[in-house]
């Protein structure tokens, strides 16, 4: 059997020998700790004090053209089930922006685009448009999912029906509620996935109020925060739309 | 004191190479925020639990363990850490599996046909049913089935992580760990698994002793042997570690 080459050295070189080593040894957990309490002391990048510290939000925003560049493709999709496999107890998780009263009569998709003007459409104007089903596992960025049906038109079909080519050339999409409570900025690229529908049936049925009646976003390349409740508005920049969770400390891209 | 120069020497072995110690003593710190950052995740969907039919034996996690690390609520700031973090613990990973394999130092590590014998004698020796020691070179066979059992996981820990992370982008990977939920799963399992591998661990090398524990940090072991007059027997002695006082005395002469 091999054995490990021995060596013979003085008791004293044995003993410098194990200082110097737990001395690198502390000086690395010093290091670490320092590096810690630095990161610690950084200030948050929303106002507030809310947010994510500084730094961190760098490395999220790097991630964000890491994979997006690497691993994001239009031809890259969910994973789709049949309707069978459908929940029918759709769990509901937020109502942030369908606090406020509802009337269906006045409701309008508010499109502003690029020039200002506003393109006011009714849920009918929408209906009219070729209809997209999906069935797919819905995730929430808490970490549960669901396998949920749903249907609308996508949204590259809805921008090629009512002429959005300049808009959706810009860089983000960015959604609001009509009480502007909630609202969200999604990339282009995301918003143009061939998934990306904007949804006013679940199950077969009309949306539920709760479910963001009477439009919604599905757009299962991202959590489900992203999936905004009652559009009342559409907007589009090249900078970051505002974006409620992303206020709160969440990645802002959100991609899956 | 000159008559006996044994008592001032010692025979060590190279045990640990200094890279090795450094990716140890790197990952300790980097594992730990990552496990923290992942309680902070799963806090807010803590649906796992262990048990048959309705009756719960142990549930992840009881509030008081919640309380007591100040976990809940804080699911932003988890992923922000757990997204940052994850770096590190990936390149740790990769230049510890590439330097093993270009050192040659994972001949040491990998296990080897005897090793699951052996492992077995390790275990017994271990719960102190059999006496005699197991053979080992740097690690003994229980060893390397750990070590290399620990690298496995870290590479599930990465691609199940990466499942979940983007499963609509890498669907294919998702797919490959039985889709979401059961890669959510596994990964999890793969942090308790670090869990029960670090007490483990900790009491294995507590009692191994000091003499293995500073192997770690200074990367030789002194060698113990019965009989002590084989020192006597091996004059060769380094002309740096000669004892200083036989140089002091020739100056002043």
């Amino acid at each position: 059997m091999k054995t490990l080459e021995e060596k013979t050295v003085s008791k004293k070189a044995v003993l410098w020998r194990t200082l110097i080593s737990f001395f690198f040894l502390f000086l690395f957990f010093g290091a670490c700790w320092w590096s810690w309490s630095w990161l610690h002391k950084q200030p948050f990048d929303g106002s507030f004090g809310q947010g994510v510290r500084q730094p961190l939000r760098n490395v999220l925003n790097t991630n964000e053209k890491i994979f997006s560049g690497i691993t994001f493709s239009k031809n890259h999709l969910s994973k789709t089930y049949p309707i069978s496999a459908a929940t029918k107890n759709v769990r509901f998780n937020g109502g942030l922006g369908l606090k406020s009263d509802f009337d269906s009569a006045s409701w309008r998709l508010n499109v502003i685009k690029k020039n200002g003007d506003t393109l006011q459409l009714t849920l009918d104007n929408i209906k009219k448009l070729p209809r997209t089903e999906i069935c797919f596992n819905f995730k929430c960025i808490e970490g549960w999912n669901q396998i949920t049906w749903w249907a609308g038109v996508k949204f590259s079909d809805f921008v090629k029906a009512y002429g959005l080519d300049n808009e959706s050339s810009m860089k983000y999409l960015g959604l609001s509620t009509p009480d502007e409570e909630y609202y969200v900025g999604i990339d282009m690229p995301s918003a143009m996935h061939p998934q990306t529908i904007l949804c006013y049936e679940l199950n077969g049925q009309p949306l539920p109020l709760k479910e963001g009646y009477p439009l919604r976003l599905i757009i299962p390349v991202k959590y489900g925060i992203k999936h905004l409740k009652r559009i009342g508005y559409m907007y589009f920049d090249n900078k970051r739309p505002k974006d409620y969770w992303f206020e709160q400390g969440y990645d802002y891209y959100s991609g899956l | 004191m000159s008559k006996q120069p044994t008592n001032k020497l010692k025979i060590i072995v190279k045990k640990h190479p200094l890279a090795i110690r450094w990716f140890h003593w790197i990952n300790f710190p980097v594992l730990g925020v990552m496990i923290w950052s992942g309680l902070l995740i799963y806090w807010a969907n803590d649906v796992y639990k262990i048990g048959f039919g309705d009756k719960t034996i142990l549930k992840f996690f009881p509030q008081n363990f919640y309380s007591a690390f100040h976990i809940p609520f804080r699911l932003a700031e988890g992923m922000a850490y757990h997204f940052v973090f994850m770096w590190l613990f990936f390149l740790t990973g990769i230049l510890y599996v590439l330097y093993t394999i270009f050192s040659g130092e994972w001949r040491y590590l990998v296990p080897n046909k005897r090793s699951w014998k052996e492992a077995w004698l390790v275990l017994l020796h271990d719960l102190h049913i059999k006496k005699s020691t197991p053979p080992q070179l740097k690690y003994n066979a229980a060893q390397r089935i750990a070590y290399t059992a620990i690298i496995v996981m870290g590479i599930g820990s990465i691609l199940t992580g990466l499942a979940i992370y983007k499963p609509a982008q890498l669907n294919w990977l998702c797919w490959l760990f039985g889709g979401y939920k059961f890669a959510r799963i596994i990964h999890f399992a793969l942090t308790i698994g670090y869990v029960l591998f670090f007490v483990i661990h900790i009491i294995q090398v507590i009692l191994a002793g000091w003499n293995n524990f500073r192997a770690m940090v200074t990367g030789f072991e002194v060698v113990k042997r019965q009989k002590p007059f084989e020192f006597e027997e091996k004059p060769i002695v380094e002309p740096a570690t000669l004892p200083v006082e036989t140089t002091t005395i020739n100056e002043s002469e």
